[in-house]
């Protein structure tokens, strides 16, 4: 094989990874919007923004985990601290084996264990989540533990932007560092939308990235819709251990792939009606 | 038979939780910047296991929770205020909600029961703490009355996956209990003194007091009771409804607030489910804040709990 066959190969793979993990993250985006049909009061908005963040690290081969015994020992920790920004996980918890997609009709309702803000109950999640500033802590104390064990596996926090907000995550942007806990990666889903308007009219959180940096994070930014660079930073960033917690900032778009949610800067609050459903749906196919 | 040997319940549970560190290397200890003598030792025997968090007591009970649920067994040190309700929430989530559903095995060392940090003043006063531990599911709460009770609690905690509070007092106390002692933390009380007519019932460092009052007040013997209680959940509450029932009269003495489901909250309710005629009148903090810099002794006259209304009330109870 020459080296230009090899290159090619290579960019062969890499389109077919996009493709495939394209073809995924749309059909999460389908799936989480006919959960919103059935269950109204989720967060569709918020729910919206990381389903590539999502699909990389579950359908991209970069998390470690086994269905079949939710807390192995070298499970890689997620911990979804936005967790009302989350029912978008409920479609690929199912498809990878955690529970039975049926479940996914029953989202919201008293049969299920699916409800808008998910917690242990629902396989697949560690922790209590949803009230915002825990998770960045916990996976603190997690990734202390792992490297004392001398177990490899990552800890991973995803966050909302509209959390930085909250106290008790500086207290824990500082402990990481200090700690050297090269094992933790947060991922901060930058949606720029809070709940009552853009984070830079209410607060302004810029400039991000230097406040990560000056706090002595590894940080990096990337198109949290671009599902190819989305694998390649994550990758780099999970693997990666060079004495410093690292950070994603990943910028997106509140409500993606629904553009009455996108263009709505109060659309965290929004319920969209079953026929708006229907049309972005059959807009995204 | 109180025996002399002044200690801190912190210092006793730390010497406990170091020992039981040499041998186990699941055991973490935390603090939010407080110390105390024989952390030191601690800090210096075991550093990979001993961490410091700074003045961030929400992080303390987050970053403990991740340890847990990684399978360690973690202790958290904090001012009791600070502890209790500063991180509230925290506890809330992390500690009563999560181990409902995973094992969470934490014990909160709160230190600064009541008004053991007297000339601290109001913010640093811990009146609220009883009631408010009581409101959480899941979350055991242990009250000790001397250090001998705080030391024997470390084996208990360590084998119990659940999280808890324990109330501590700031102050260096003599022992009411012998080393041997063996404590039922599942029962949760201890009858310092039987009677027929009074029956006290008291927490933590009061008791000390209490108990001297029952010893030394010519006519008290087989008349007037004593309850020495520490865990308020969970405990046996039939055994100490049985135990409520041998009084006419119930007298219970925090140093807390009062009428706000504290230790009297936990009494009356205990009374008014056994359907019997029996008064309680509750001694402790009324609902104020207190910003005089008085001696400890001081602030409990001034709030109505010093040892001679005590007396006067059982005397009263006595005629």
């Amino acid at each position: 094989m020459t080296v230009c066959e090899s290159k090619r190969d290579q960019e062969d793979d890499r389109t077919l990874l996009r493709n495939f993990l394209e073809q995924k993250a749309c059909w999460v985006r389908r799936e989480t919007l006919h959960i919103h049909q059935i269950a109204p009061a989720t967060r569709i908005a918020s729910s919206l923004s990381p389903v590539e963040i999502f699909t990389v690290l579950y359908y991209g081969h970069l998390l470690h985990f086994d269905p079949a015994i939710p807390y192995s020992a070298d499970r890689d920790r997620l911990i979804i601290s936005k967790g009302h920004g989350s029912v978008s996980l409920y479609p690929i918890l199912a498809d990878v084996g955690y529970f039975d997609k049926q479940e996914l009709k029953r989202a919201g309702t008293v049969e299920s264990f699916l409800g808008g803000i998910p917690d242990p109950m629902v396989p697949g999640f560690e922790t209590v989540n949803g009230s915002l500033g825990h998770g960045l802590g916990v996976g603190c104390g997690m990734a202390v533990a792992l490297r004392h064990t001398k177990n490899p596996a990552s800890g991973l926090v995803l966050m909302g932007d509209g959390e930085l907000y909250e106290g008790s995550v500086w207290e824990a942007l500082l402990l990481a560092p200090e700690h050297k806990l090269d094992n933790l990666l947060l991922i901060v889903d930058y949606n720029k939308i809070a709940m009552l308007d853009y984070c830079a009219k209410i607060i302004r959180l810029e400039p991000l990235g230097n406040k990560f940096k000056s706090f002595g994070w590894d940080c990096e930014e990337v198109d949290g819709h671009d599902v190819e660079a989305l694998h390649t930073v994550m990758q780099k960033l999970i693997k990666r251990r060079n004495g410093q917690p690292k950070v994603l900032i990943a910028h997106t778009v509140k409500g993606k792939g629904v553009p009455l949610l996108e263009k709505d800067s109060l659309c965290h609050l929004r319920t969209m009606s079953g026929a708006e459903v229907q049309a972005a749906v059959e807009a995204l196919a | 038979m109180t025996l002399p040997s002044l200690k801190t319940m912190r210092d006793a549970i730390i010497s406990s939780v170091a020992a039981k560190m040499l041998k186990d290397s699941s055991i973490y200890f935390l603090t939010a910047d407080l110390g105390a003598p024989s952390l030191d030792q601690l800090r210096h025997d075991f550093p990979d296991r001993f961490m410091n968090v700074g003045i961030a007591e929400q992080n303390l009970i987050n970053v403990g929770t991740g340890l847990a649920l990684e399978g360690c067994r973690v202790f958290v040190l904090g001012i009791a205020p600070f502890v209790s309700m500063r991180c509230f929430e925290q506890i809330r989530n992390n500690l009563a909600l999560l181990s409902q559903l995973r094992p969470v095995n934490i014990t909160m060392l709160s230190v600064g029961a009541g008004f053991s940090y007297e000339v601290s003043g109001p913010t640093h006063h811990a009146l609220e703490d009883l009631a408010l531990m009581r409101t959480l599911p899941n979350l055991e709460l242990f009250s000790p009355s001397d250090w001998v009770m705080a030391g024997a609690f470390v084996p208990y905690s360590l084998s119990q996956p659940t999280p808890k509070y324990c109330r501590l007092d700031g102050k260096p106390l003599p022992r009411i209990y012998p080393d041997s002692h063996a404590f039922d933390f599942h029962k949760g009380f201890e009858v310092l003194q039987t009677g027929d007519r009074v029956g006290l019932i008291s927490t933590g460092s009061l008791t000390h007091g209490v108990l001297e009052l029952c010893q030394n007040t010519p006519g008290w013997r087989d008349r007037v009771g004593l309850i020495d209680l520490f865990m308020f959940q969970p405990m046996d509450e039939t055994a100490l409804q049985n135990q409520l029932l041998n009084y006419s009269h119930i007298i219970t003495i925090e140093e807390g607030f009062t009428g706000k489901g504290g230790l009297d909250g936990l009494v009356n309710r205990l009374v008014v489910q056994s359907r019997q005629k029996i008064t309680v009148d509750a001694f402790g903090v009324p609902a104020r804040y207190l910003f005089e810099a008085g001696s400890r002794a001081y602030l409990r006259q001034a709030c109505g709990f010093g040892p001679d209304d005590i007396r006067r009330t059982v005397e009263q109870y006595l005629r």
